[in-house]
This record gives C-alpha cells, sequence and structure tokens, in this order.
C-alpha cells in the first residue's frame, strides 16, 4: 500500500497530461453558434442592387448556405472565388452583406462575380446581431425548413467544403427526400 | 520652425482625439452603473478573453451600443443578458449559470477545499507524536535503562 502511494504524483501527472494533450488539440477559437437547430431570424431588408424587400420567407425552401461577406473583410476575397464555384454546381448561397456600403459591394460584385442568389443588405448589422455573427467571412448551413444547422466561421475553401459542409448539405437533402427532418 | 511646430502639435493631439471611443449618455446614474456592470460581465466573442467593455473589435462596440439602447428601453438585467446569450450562447457569460454542464465548475472550489482538508487532516493525524506516558512498562525500563547507562562524557555531548 505505501509503495503504491510513489506513484500517486506519477499518476496525477499522467492525468494532467491527458487534460493538456487534449486541450492542445482544442481550437480555442471555435465557438458553437447559439442559433442552431433555430430557425433564422425574422428579418426585412433590401436586397442589395433591387428595389425590393427580402424577408427570411422569401429564402427559405431549399437546403442553402448562408454567407456573411463584406467588402472590408480580406478573408472574403479569398473564399470569393470558391463560392463561385459552388454556386456553378448548383448550390444555393444567399449573401448577407455585413456592415458594408453598397455601391463597393456591388461593384466587388461586379469585379468578382456574383455566387449570391440575393445578396440581403445588412447596413446595420442587426441581422449580423440576431445570427451571432461576430466576424466575416461566418458560413451557415440552412434547411428548408429555414432552420440553422450549423455554422462554420472563417474561409470557405474546397477542404472545408469537402470535410464538413458538403456532408451536412448532403445529409439534410436526405432529411428532405426522407419527408421532413427526422 | 513655427509652421513645423504647428504641424507636429497637429499630429500629436489629432492621434489623441482619435483615441477617444465612444461616449453614452445616460439618463442617471443607476443606468450608468448597470452598463458599467454589465458590459464587465459580458465577454466578447471575437477576442475571447476581453469583456466588451475593453474590446476595440467592432462587435464589441456593436454589443455596447445594444447594451446602451436596451437599458434605455427599459429591459432588466436579466432580459438583457438573455438577449445576448440567446444570439453568442453561455460563451458571453463571464460568470457561467449554474446547470447541469457548469456545475462541475461552481462545485470544484467547494470539492477541492474538502479534499484539502481531508488530506491535511490525515496526514497531521499520521504525525501526530504519541503522548507522553503512553510507553509500556516494559519500554520505560528499557528507556530508564539507557538514561542511566549513559556516561558523563555522553551527558557533555548532549
Amino acid at each position: 500500500m505505501k509503495r503504491l502511494r510513489l506513484f500517486l504524483p506519477l499518476g496525477l501527472f499522467l492525468v494532467l497530461s491527458g487534460f493538456l494533450l487534449v486541450g492542445l488539440r482544442l481550437d480555442p477559437q471555435a465557438l458553437p453558434s447559439a442559433l442552431i437547430d433555430k430557425p433564422l431570424p425574422t428579418f426585412a431588408l433590401p436586397a442589395l442592387g433591387q428595389d425590393r424587400v427580402v424577408d427570411q420567407a422569401a429564402v427559405t425552401g431549399e437546403v442553402s448556405l448562408f454567407n456573411v461577406w463584406a467588402t472590408w473583410c480580406a478573408s472574403c476575397r479569398v473564399e470569393h472565388p470558391f463560392l463561385t464555384r459552388l454556386a456553378d454546381a448548383g448550390v444555393p448561397i444567399y449573401g448577407i452583406n455585413y456592415k458594408d456600403e453598397d455601391a463597393e459591394a456591388l461593384r466587388w460584385l461586379d469585379e468578382l462575380g456574383d455566387p449570391y442568389r440575393v445578396s440581403i443588405v445588412d447596413a446595420e448589422g442587426s441581422l449580423g446581431l440576431d445570427l451571432g455573427v461576430y466576424g466575416a467571412p461566418e458560413t451557415y448551413v440552412v434547411d428548408t425548413a429555414g432552420v440553422i444547422r450549423y455554422r462554420h466561421v472563417g474561409v470557405v475553401d474546397e477542404r472545408v467544403w469537402a470535410d464538413i459542409l458538403e456532408p451536412i448539405v448532403n445529409e439534410l437533402k436526405r432529411e428532405q427526400l426522407a419527408g421532413g427532418p427526422l | 520652425m513655427m509652421r513645423a511646430l504647428c504641424l507636429l502639435m497637429a499630429l500629436l493631439f489629432s492621434a489623441a482625439s482619435l483615441a477617444v471611443i465612444e461616449t453614452y449618455e445616460f439618463e442617471d446614474e443607476t443606468l450608468r452603473a448597470r452598463f458599467a456592470d454589465l458590459a464587465d460581465e459580458l465577454r466578447c466573442p471575437k477576442c475571447q478573453n476581453q469583456n466588451i467593455a475593453d474590446s476595440n473589435a467592432p462587435i464589441a462596440a456593436d454589443l455596447r451600443k445594444q447594451l446602451h439602447a436596451q437599458l434605455h428601453a427599459g429591459r432588466s438585467d436579466q432580459e438583457i443578458v438573455e438577449y445576448m446569450v440567446n444570439r453568442y450562447g453561455e460563451f458571453v457569460l463571464y460568470r457561467p449559470r449554474v446547470n447541469s454542464v457548469t456545475l462541475v465548475l461552481w462545485a470544484a472550489p467547494a470539492i477541492l477545499l474538502l479534499l484539502a482538508v481531508l488530506v491535511v487532516r490525515s496526514s497531521m493525524r499520521g504525525r501526530a507524536p504519541a503522548a507522553p506516558g503512553t510507553l509500556s512498562p516494559d519500554e520505560r525500563a528499557r528507556l530508564d535503562d539507557l538514561l542511566s547507562d549513559a556516561t558523563p562524557q555522553d551527558k557533555e555531548q548532549a
């Protein structure tokens, strides 16, 4: 018994190492969205470059991506070509133009191409606040019923799409075929 | 020379005026105090080790604005905290609420204190010197024997 007690520090060390090892692999920036499995917030905001107002009902009905972007956001420029490719491949993407200038945003879409079905103008950041956006770019996966199912913070690139987003989108489409969320 | 000095002053003071962050007007001092308290306790979602009072992140500025507006709209502290949690999750609370997930966190200090008390007590008991007068007759006889055996030289050394 006394001998065993000598191993106590070693045991404690191993337990502590275990915790630290797991801690090393955690992403301290990862922040789960508070809106997972909740419907899109209600809103009525202008559509970028169009003379109409968009509300949540106008942009739901399909499994789609909602991409929070702005011209002041450098990473948005990085992910833009990939979003364009996704849109060309038939993935419905809605833009949320977050705290931006309309003129600049239109010029950006003119220059780089427009992957969005429509860009919702959120000049005040009110929709962003309701969504819990804390920095662009963020991308939300929304199901057919308009319920938020996933939030990705940061650039969407090939790897993020293939590893995370595409499986979720495919799963949601299967749910849709099976007749609504299971 | 004068010109250069003017320019220098202008540059210096323009920086100072830029450094002023937003100022908020309050209807009364209680609102100001509640604003300070809440801004102190709400965590900035972007710069994760700062509260929204300290952070310069745009999102922290938005949340301060929101906080100010809601305080003036007559919302209670609880309603405002609820509003923030609904959007940014429990993460925004520097003082987490007690629930099944955070129970360990809240109970840990008490549990650790209890453990410490138990450990200290058990180690004290093991080390406690035997009370005088607990020698058995045999031991006492041997002790006397040893003491009387000691030579004067030993005593000097002692």
